[in-house]
């Protein structure tokens, strides 16, 4: 049974590829073997259907080519405008995006998918437009020509010899939701072009005696159709995977192609799309990264395999590793890959000898049970080009002047050489050399330590081997004794170059691991999202030297201010490319295919769902970067990444806990106010609904009542607005300079009522500096010790104030000789709404929790003590730093 | 009688202010709003004005602003706003005093007193008295409790400023300006310093002053005891 059962991969896939198009607008191709078959006739015609059906159809761009007929289907059609694009001094008419998603219709009629932007548009190729079209969710109606399509090219220029520059992935086919294949026999299109319906009669003769040949147009035809079969068919899979009609289902086959920085690497990847499309079957393409330095051209051309893979829809893997055939295997085996595909090794078998054998032979004695595909290269590749991809091996590791100093040391060597000759032997005078040539195989390089094999073996046959000054060797020991000499040069360079190489990769990656993990280490230690930030700023910059800018999102949108430690100016052009990067969650920028006239390149910040923000980079060196640089950049962008929603879920996290704290608050706010409030508004109805029927003197205790609990409501109220000020995070300091001892007297003038009947002492230190400090919110604290200390003592206990100068400091406590607080509640009094168990009613739980807010926001500290001699004192440091600047007497006015 | 304008919209607090001044002895006009009072100013001529800050219509900081344009007559700022920056804010606009609310009546009829007495100018020649101090104006001398008291040019120059507002608030702001001059503004601790030595001086415990009085964050009052 479990052979009929659809892979549940499969039908996932199938059934999140129809929800997506369910906002998705629908994509329509009109598609032909050639110009001229009526392609863009056809699709008008679709159009005025639609329109007549009620569908609010517009034409974006069109193409008539000055046919008449065509010409004649545009009337009745809404054309949007064309922008014009100023492209050095000429005007360019391109289609405008921008103006298409304003209108919003619900079709867009786009001729020719394959076009190639002006630059400064803000894609480089149109059927990017088209894609932005689609997420819009407008319909799209387009055409191509069947030589557009990149796995075809190769057959194209194969057929016709014309080499087609505007190319489309083919994954556009698999994107379509409908294909509508415009089929013309050649000799119909023949007769059409010379009719001169394709072209104006002056090109009809060379078209007709070119390109449409019978025999290219028939190829063509037969391509366009197969092409057009390939999909139907994949459509049926399709569908019978939804609908559960038992049939041929996904292979398990995986390929996985090798590519390297050749222009043949192109072929090879064409082939395996081709192959993997008609196996069903996912691919990789794997770039195996060496310790050379690759040369710009071969990085660029590198650069351009992988885009092309990717746009072909395969995965694309680049790693590191030295042995190229071991780190092939591994990746495969990892993937579970079942075929490999290489290409037929372009190298000489001496090049082969140098570099450890063919890699061919030995990635099919190791491979076990992955089947190799060995391709070979094109023809005119093959010719024309296998010095770019055999001699940069020897050269571009070493420059001239690595080869000039290998000359130059063996000419010394020599030159030694000769001047000793008469003291030593020629076979220790080949030992020397042979040293030599090790050292500079060391500390130069293997092409050189070659090159330096070669002179030194054949200088010293002819200026050291008998018989001397000639190239000839009389005795068959030395004839022995001088190819081994030349055996064991080269070897040798070669095996210490190799050493050289390795060590080198093994720094490289260690290099890399090293800069990753500092990235690592460094966010993972960040306390908050600033520091998470700053830190990746500083990494990215380093690493990559380079300038960096990140933008994070608020309330769903980009912030427009990037963050401030950032390196990258950002202007509003700059943060128009960072904006759309961060609505199409794409890159975009330089060195992309989306706005590339940007000075920078920019990054989505991925985490699991969503975009957090953009990273925008832009290096000093301001080149490409090299693929492992890319890879290292995608490493630290994700990572990035990660910590960016790592602070944010803490944030998130915080402000739970912050919440739920805060409704704790609010319930024993709740608890205790409720009862604070009532009992005074208690006193004052019953006292007020008493004043009219009552006596005089009882009307004179009422009111009195009504006074005094208004005054105890009032108190409450401003611990509570004071309170909230506080907690709200909202409170400045006020700070000037204050004179301690008049801040006091303020404190005891505003406690003046309940302070007349008590027993005062205060001692103000003489010589109090004056202290910088916010003068009410000081005096708010000592009235709040103050009133305490008068609500909690009985009437006879003294109450004393002392100021005093400490180290750097003013001290002030207020003590009383009251019942005092248990030692155990001393360090808890300061908490909000927490009242020592026992207390009389009438307070808050507030006053001192007050007191301890305002004073730590000075900086001061403040803490409640049991005297020696009883009762409660409560002791008030505050950091007494620096001197007002001198005051000004007044010159008699 | 003197002829008070009540501006307030709570009609609860007009009213208890309208039993309470009038029992002593006052007649009492009210206004709802601040273009109303303005009006009414224009037509009553009152001799004060009673002014809350928050009014339905206009800022009571701004109904202040009108009324300096043309008239001099004496405004106490009656306002639920607490902070010194509101204090200062009204007083510097020209308020002749300010009262917080929740406040009793008879702090009220004792700044209500000031401020009319204020009404008219003090005389250079007149001599100032309150508790044990006494001030001759003319001649320059300071006495407490009859001993010659000697003030330095400044301490006299605040002293001196304080006589001629007595019983009303002076913010900051004013007394820098007025006894060293704009530029010297900002140097509240000349104040710190300077009162300090002045109390020293002319009251009778330094650290519990009854003659000069601190407004925290607003300025200084200096008591007026008859």
């Amino acid at each position: 049974m479990d052979d009929f059962r659809p892979d549940p991969d499969s039908l996932l896939a199938a059934i999140q590829k129809d929800e997506a198009r369910q906002h998705r607008g629908k994509l329509k191709i009109f598609f032909g073997m050639a110009a001229g078959v009526g392609k863009t006739y056809t699709m008008l015609q679709a159009a005025h259907e639609r329109k007549a059906d009620g569908v609010d159809v517009v034409v974006g761009y069109l193409e008539t080519h000055k046919r008449a007929d065509t010409e004649a289907l545009l009337t009745g059609l809404e054309v949007i405008p064309r922008q014009k694009v100023e492209y050095r001094g000429t005007f360019l008419e391109e289609m405008d995006l921008d103006a298409i998603l304003k209108r919003d219709p619900d079709l867009v009629l786009v001729d020719e998918l394959a076009h190639t932007n002006a630059p400064g548009v803000r894609h480089t190729k149109r059927y990017q437009d088209i894609f932005e079209l689609l997420e819009a969710g407008i319909d799209v109606y387009t055409t191509v020509n069947v030589q557009h399509f990149e796995s075809r090219t190769d057959a194209v220029r194969q057929i016709t010899g014309i080499t087609v520059h505007e190319t489309i992935p083919d994954s556009l086919l698999d994107q379509a939701d409908e294909i509508e294949l415009i089929d013309l026999s050649p000799e119909d299109l023949r007769k059409r072009l010379s009719e001169g319906k394709v072209y104006t009669p002056e090109r009809v003769e060379t078209a007709a005696n070119n390109f449409f040949r019978v025999g290219n147009l028939t190829a063509l035809r037969e391509m366009a159709l197969r092409l057009t079969a390939e999909r139907v068919d994949h459509q049926l899979q399709d569908y019978m995977a939804v609908k559960q009609i038992a049939g041929p289902w996904k292979s398990t086959e995986r390929l996985m192609v090798a590519i390297s920085a050749s222009p043949f690497s192109e072929r090879l990847i064409r082939w395996t799309r081709r192959m993997a499309y008609n196996l069903e079957a996912p691919w990789l393409v794997v770039y195996i990264e060496t310790s050379s330095a690759p040369s710009p051209e071969s990085k660029a051309m590198l650069a351009r395999h992988l885009k092309t893979a990717q746009e072909l829809g395969g995965e694309v893997v680049v790693t590191a590793g030295a042995d190229i055939c071991r780190s092939l295997l591994h990746v495969a085996r990892q993937r579970n890959v079942t075929q490999l595909v290489i290409g037929k090794p372009l190298r000489s078998s001496f090049q082969e000898f140098l570099s450890g054998g063919s890699l061919v032979n030995k990635l099919i004695r190791q491979s076990g049970d992955i089947d190799v595909y060995v391709i070979t290269g094109d023809e005119e590749d093959s010719e024309s080009r296998p010095r770019t991809f055999t001699l940069p091996q020897l050269v571009t590791h070493s420059g001239w002047n690595d080869y000039f100093l290998a000359i130059t040391i063996i000419v010394l060597v020599t030159i030694v050489n000769l001047l000793v000759q008469p003291l030593i032997d020629y076979q220790a005078t080949g030992l020397t050399e042979l040293f030599a040539v090790l050292l500079i195989a060391i500390y130069i390089g293997r092409g050189p330590a070659l090159v330096a094999a070669t002179i030194s073996a054949l200088s010293w046959n002819y200026l050291f081997i008998e018989p001397q000054l000639t190239f000839q060797i009389s005795t068959l020991q030395d004839t022995l004794l001088f190819f081994l000499y030349f055996a064991i040069a080269i070897l040798s360079g070669n095996v210490t170059a190799r050493l050289r190489m390795q060590e080198r990769q093994a720094r490289y990656n260690a290099d890399r691991s090293m800069a990753l993990y500092t990235l690592t280490r460094e966010t993972a230690a960040a306390v908050n999202m600033d520091a998470v930030l700053r830190t990746a700023i500083e990494q990215l910059g380093r690493v990559f030297d380079a300038e960096v800018a990140i933008l994070l999102c608020e309330q769903e949108e980009l912030c427009r201010s990037p963050h401030p430690n950032g390196t990258l100016p950002i202007d509003d052009k700059e943060f128009a490319v960072a904006a759309w990067v961060y609505n199409n969650s794409k890159p975009a920028g330089r060195f992309t295919n989306t706005l590339s006239l940007a000075r920078a390149q920019y990054f989505p910040l991925l985490a699991s769902n969503e975009v957090v923000g953009v990273i925008g980079i832009r290096t000093r060196v301001n080149e490409r970067l090299s693929i492992d640089e890319q890879v290292l950049l995608d490493t630290f962008i994700n990572q990035i990444a990660l910590v960016i929603e790592r602070e944010l879920i803490d944030e998130q996290t915080e402000q739970a806990a912050m919440l739920t704290e805060s409704e704790r608050l609010y319930t024993t706010l709740l608890n205790s106010i409720s009862h604070e409030l009532r009992t005074p508004i208690a006193a004052i109805i019953g006292a007020a609904s008493n004043l009219q029927t009552s006596d005089p003197t009882s009307r004179e205790q009422l009111s009195d009542d009504i006074q005094s609990s208004a005054q105890r409501l009032n108190r409450l109220v401003e611990n509570l607005l004071d309170m909230s000020r506080l907690d709200s995070g909202r409170l400045q300091l006020k700070r000037e300079w204050c004179d301690i001892g008049e801040l006091i007297g303020v404190a005891i003038q505003r406690l003046h009522p309940c302070l007349k009947h008590r027993q005062l002492k205060l001692t103000i230190a003489p010589g109090l500096p004056l202290v910088e400090i916010d003068f009410v919110l000081m005096e708010q604290v000592v009235v709040n010790l103050l009133d305490n200390a008068c609500s909690y003592t009985p009437p006879d206990a003294a109450i004393t104030v002392q100021a005093e100068q400490g180290r750097g400091e003013v001290v002030i406590r207020v003590s009383d000789t009251g019942p005092g607080i248990p030692t155990a509640e001393l360090a808890r009094v300061f908490e909000k709404f927490y009242r020592v168990p026992g207390t009389i009613p009438g307070g808050t739980g507030l006053g001192l929790s007050i007191a301890k807010s305002l004073v730590e926001a000075h900086g001061g500290a403040i803490r409640a003590e049991t005297p020696r001699t009883g009762g409660t004192s409560i002791v008030i440091t505050l950091p007494a730093i620096g001197t007002p600047p001198p005051v000004k007497e007044v010159i008699d006015a | 009688m003197p002829e008070v304008l009540i501006v307030d919209d709570e009609i609860q607090i007009r009213r208890f202010l309208r039993i309470g001044l009038e029992t002593n002895g006052y007649k009492v006009y009210e206004s709802p709003n601040g273009h109303d009072a303005i009006l009414k100013v224009a037509q009553r001529k009152p001799d004060l004005v009673i002014l809350d800050m928050e009014l339905p219509d206009l800022d009571g900081l701004e109904v202040l602003r009108r009324l300096r344009e043309w008239t001099r007559l004496p405004v106490i700022i009656l306002s639920v706003r607490a902070s010194d920056v509101d204090k200062v804010a009204a007083l510097d606009a020209g308020a002749d005093d300010y009262l917080t609310k929740p406040f009793s009546m008879d702090e009220l009829l004792a700044r209500l007193r000031v401020a009319q007495r204020h009404a008219q100018p003090l005389a250079e020649t007149q001599i100032f008295k309150s508790g044990p101090l006494q001030v001759d104006l003319s001649r320059r001398i300071v006495t407490v409790n009859d001993q010659t008291v000697k003030l330095t040019p400044t301490e006299y120059a605040l002293l001196r400023l304080l006589i001629q507002h007595h019983g009303k608030v002076l913010t900051h702001k004013q007394i820098l300006r007025e006894v060293w001059g704009p530029e010297y503004v900002n140097e509240t601790h000349y104040l710190r310093v300077y009162f300090a030595q002045l109390r020293q001086k002319i009251e009778d415990d330094p650290a519990l002053p009854r003659l000069i009085v601190t407004e925290a964050g607003v300025g200084y009052r200096l008591i007026d005891e008859g």
